[in-house]
């Protein structure tokens, strides 16, 4: 990803399983206002995403492949991904 | 991919695996494919997962059971379309007693089921597809995955 001007950070966002059929996609970058938190990038993806209302507002998520709470910073060039309730086994 | 495959799950490879002279005590897990949930008929079941993060969670939750207790484990997960049957995860743990081989590998499925981003999608033998959810009021209840700070 190309970085982005001071004030800004770029975060490329992934889904899974059920969210990645409710918002027919697999991944999307948005560019938010920095600071921002995974909740900031939830928020963002519900109200701009077709079907991204379709998201609970309080997803599991990861940064960078580990998980994180919605309260987690994220930083320019992180990937955030929305896991839907965990199915293994 | 080391706890991940598309392949059939060779038990028998990974009880080499864990073995050794020193080893009195193996325990062993198997999840296999069930042919009902919710009372009703499944044909098969069809895995995904975020692939990198799971490799990575497994790969950390065999190193605390190891860090815990002295034993040597393995944990596989299958990826893919399983049918009625399928192992789709296994783990083992071997160690010189039985009790720290039961405790890590209790220790290792139960963190598996919490924490590895896998996925898995319902065929109903009346042809409706479904991702399963366990957070569901219906089904068995799961508890959430364990948070960390990022």
């Amino acid at each position: 990803m190309t970085s982005v001007g001071s004030g800004t950070l770029r975060v490329r966002v992934l889904f899974f399983a059920t969210y990645a059929d409710r918002v027919g996609r697999e991944t999307e970058d948005f560019i938010l206002p920095a600071p921002a938190t995974v909740g900031d990038v939830v928020r963002r993806v519900r109200a701009v995403l077709p079907g991204g209302e379709r998201i609970p507002e309080r997803p599991l998520a990861a940064v960078n492949r580990v998980h994180a709470r919605l309260d987690a910073a994220v930083a320019d060039g992180d990937e955030v991904a929305l896991l839907p309730p965990l199915a293994g086994g | 991919m080391l706890h991940l495959t598309r392949q059939p799950i060779d038990v028998g490879r990974l009880l080499a695996a864990v073995a050794g002279s020193e080893r009195g005590g193996t325990a062993c897990f198997i999840g296999t494919v069930r042919d009902h949930q919710d009372g009703r008929s499944v044909v098969r079941l069809e895995y995904s997962a975020y692939e990198p993060m799971a490799e990575q969670e497994c790969a950390a939750i065999v190193a605390e059971a190891v860090a815990r207790w002295p034993v040597r484990v393995a944990l596989e997960h299958r990826l893919g379309e399983l049918a009625i049957g399928d192992a789709a995860v296994v783990v083992i743990a071997s160690s010189a007693h039985r009790a720290p081989a039961f405790e890590a590998c209790r220790y290792v499925i139960e963190e598996a089921k919490r924490r590895v981003p896998v996925w898995k999608k319902e065929h109903f033998a009346d042809g409706v597809i479904e991702w399963v959810d366990p957070t569901r009021p219906a089904s068995a209840a799961a508890a959430p995955a364990q948070v960390r700070g990022a």
